[in-house]
């Protein structure tokens, strides 16, 4: 005689074991809150409300510098009238506020995107793989879908569909190929050793990009230039239509994974510790290598291979908030998206009018960081 | 009791009956065959072989035997996180195959043996996602439910239980073995299970947070009349804390029964291959087991 699941499972309100505790639970609530043992609704409000006020900052600040230096005031008027009309009224103002308006703040939300869909794609994999460590870059995956959209340049076929945003999804399949031969490389006997992780990622990468290699060697050399270009890490995009569909691809994919914060916070205690917790692993697995990729995949058609923002930003992120996804997802867009917003406005300024590619200003960059915050970290703990 | 409506408490009393009816059976197991399928599967050896047995509503049952002998398998199997490729098991009734990992949950709690965690939780935090398959499920709750005060109310209980209340705040990979073990403990208890699975939950806890978990062990079972099933090695905390023990060898049952039956110097030495000294507890009766010493020899 089966008994129903309903009438096995006890009620909440009966003591696990007597005596009961001095505190209840809203007292006990109270006490966790104010020795910050506990994510709560308020500090998420207060740390994801202050992030996206200094995204906000951060951003306009940036749209002064470049090859042209446009004062704060010409920037502050172009927005206002944009924001005021609707549409862009760059009357009475000199170039200086086309140059803003065409190139440098669609340049700048590019950069916001591509550094929080990378930072928000760190997070998933470091969750996913058990690995504070996961990177898209350092696992072969944007290597990927970097190959996916080479091959579609090679073949001329993402451009030409219309209305189908070609060069994301051919960049989705490669990463999620890449994704999962990592994967099953590097598992054995239900576990991810993080050094089978990070020796897969290695070597996928290194094969992945003898592909990217060969590709561009029998390209055309005119084209093949601008592939190079675009693989090194570049944040133009040629309109505001390309751009909408840009963060149609990452705000979606971003609020899907937020969807399944908590659930990722579970999954980090390991497979089957998160079954027995009441996750369906498989296909929590299936959908978040699904978003992962499809998200690489966007980031990667549109910006190239910038490496290191996937793994830092998160690290820093959950230092200074928390490792509970609710709040670190977030606030992982908004850290990711401000650093390389800034990394780029460094990119075009420091040599101008000469800009270099912004991958390997985050890479110089991300590695001094990431050995700072480990130091400030162990002071931390002492 | 405050805030507990009546379906609640009919189906609170319906479980109290259900677990505290002896004659129950918790867990049915019939012929289950096991093994990890590394590499060319066909040459793997079967960890678990023809494994039978019951487990009765409310007893705690020690799993014991040599090193690789199945035992951890055997109570994964139990919580449903490895499938078995063959033989029959069910649960209060339900087959496995009917129950989704969230009504498993919500009945079983599993302690693995193995709580490493590189991402820094804090405890509190840690304690409190114990509580995530209990919570209303709606398109949300993977994502942002938040817990509410009676999660909190729980949890907290959940800690006092191990004695970690006072680490609440600290990170989980910073913890000792011990009181990372406790915290993972908590977790589980903060689930509210009705069968609590434990892999060697005394295995990193000194002598006092041993005796701690002994107690709180009794106590679930005889207060709430929680079905425990525990892994262990050490022969004599089985042998005093457990109504019934299950021996396993080499993927087989050798013996099912009271500690009496089982911890007795010819079943151990057979499975064990050396010598062992049985006597009797002085305080309860029950048997205790000793190394041979240094006169004896170690061979039988």
């Amino acid at each position: 005689m089966a008994t129903p699941i309903s009438e096995l499972a006890p009620s909440d309100s009966s003591p696990i074991v007597s005596p009961l505790p001095a505190k209840d639970g809203a007292e006990q609530l109270r006490q966790w809150k104010s020795i910050g043992a506990i994510l709560t609704f308020q500090r998420w409000v207060t740390i994801i409300g202050g992030l996206a006020i200094a995204s906000l900052i951060v951003c306009v600040l940036s749209l002064q510098f470049g090859a042209t230096k446009i004062d704060l005031r010409t920037v502050m008027t172009v927005l206002s009238r944009w924001w005021g009309s609707g549409v862009p009224d760059t009357a009475g103002i000199d170039t200086s506020a086309m140059i803003m308006f065409h190139i440098r703040l669609p340049r700048v939300l590019t950069g916001f995107l591509v550094g929080g869909g990378l930072a928000v794609v760190g997070v998933t994999l470091q969750a996913l793989l058990r690995n504070p460590l996961a990177d898209p870059y350092v696992l072969g995956v944007s290597s990927g879908a970097a190959l996916g959209v080479s091959l579609a340049m090679l073949f001329s076929i993402g451009t030409t569909l219309a209305f189908l945003p070609g060069l994301p999804l051919f960049g989705f399949v490669g990463g999620l190929l890449s994704l999962v031969v990592m994967y099953r490389l590097a598992r054995s006997q239900g576990r991810l050793p993080i050094q089978s992780v990070l020796l897969a990622g290695v070597i996928l990468n290194a094969m992945l990009t003898a592909l990217i290699m060969f590709i561009t060697s029998i390209m055309d050399p005119n084209r093949s230039a601008g592939l190079m270009a675009w693989l090194m890490g570049s944040l133009t995009v040629s309109n505001y239509g390309m751009l909408s569909l840009f963060a149609l691809y990452v705000l979606g994919g971003a609020s899907l994974l937020l969807q399944k914060a908590q659930t990722m916070n579970i999954l980090t205690f390991g497979e089957e510790t998160a079954r027995s917790l009441g996750i369906d692993t498989e296909r929590v697995k299936k959908r978040l290598f699904f978003l992962a990729a499809l998200l690489t995949g966007a980031v990667v058609s549109v910006s190239g291979m910038i490496g290191f923002v996937g793994m830092i930003v998160p690290h820093a992120v959950r230092m200074l908030v928390g490792s509970d996804h609710r709040v670190l997802l977030p606030a992982s867009i908004f850290a990711g998206g401000m650093f390389l917003v800034a990394a780029d406005t460094v990119a075009r300024t420091v040599l101008a009018p000469t800009e270099i590619p912004v991958g390997i200003v985050t890479a110089l960059t991300g590695g001094p960081m990431f050995l700072y915050l480990l130091l400030w970290r162990k002071e931390q703990l002492v | 009791m405050i805030g507990v409506n009546e379906r609640q408490l009919t189906s609170e009393a319906s479980a109290d009956a259900v677990v505290h009816d002896a004659s129950r059976i918790a867990y049915e197991i019939e012929s289950v065959r096991f093994r990890y399928q590394a590499g060319s599967s066909d040459g793997a050896d079967w960890i678990l072989d023809d494994v039978g047995f019951q487990v009765k509503a409310g007893e705690v049952l020690g799993i014991v035997g040599p090193n690789g002998s199945g035992k951890t398998s055997l109570l994964k199997i139990l919580a449903n996180v490895l499938i078995p490729q063959q033989g029959r098991l069910r649960l209060f009734g339900n087959g496995f195959a009917t129950l989704t990992p969230q009504d498993m949950a919500r009945l079983v709690a599993y302690v693995p043996q193995d709580t490493q965690q590189s991402f820094p939780f804090t405890v509190a935090e840690t304690v409190v996602m114990g509580r995530f398959a209990q919570r209303r499920q709606s398109w949300w709750s993977g994502g942002f439910g938040w817990e509410d005060e009676m999660d909190i109310a729980v949890a907290a209980q959940a800690m006092g239980a191990v004695d970690i209340t006072h680490l609440a705040q600290r990170l989980v990979p910073d913890l000792s073995g011990g009181e990372r073990q406790r915290t993972v403990i908590a977790r589980a208890l903060a689930q509210v299970p009705t069968v609590l699975l434990l892999d060697e939950p005394t295995a990193f806890l000194d002598l006092q947070h041993q005796v701690d978990i002994c107690r709180v062990i009794r106590q679930l079972k005889e207060e709430r009349g929680l079905t425990i099933v525990l892994v262990s090695h050490d022969l004599n905390l089985v042998s005093q804390y457990c109504d019934r023990i299950l021996l396993l060898d080499r993927g087989r049952v050798i013996r099912l029964g009271c500690p009496e039956e089982v911890i007795e110097p010819e079943a151990l030495e057979d499975v064990y291959r050396c010598r062992v000294l049985v006597d009797r507890h002085p305080g309860t009766g029950l048997p205790r087991v000793t190394l041979p010493g240094r006169s004896l020899s170690g061979r039988p």
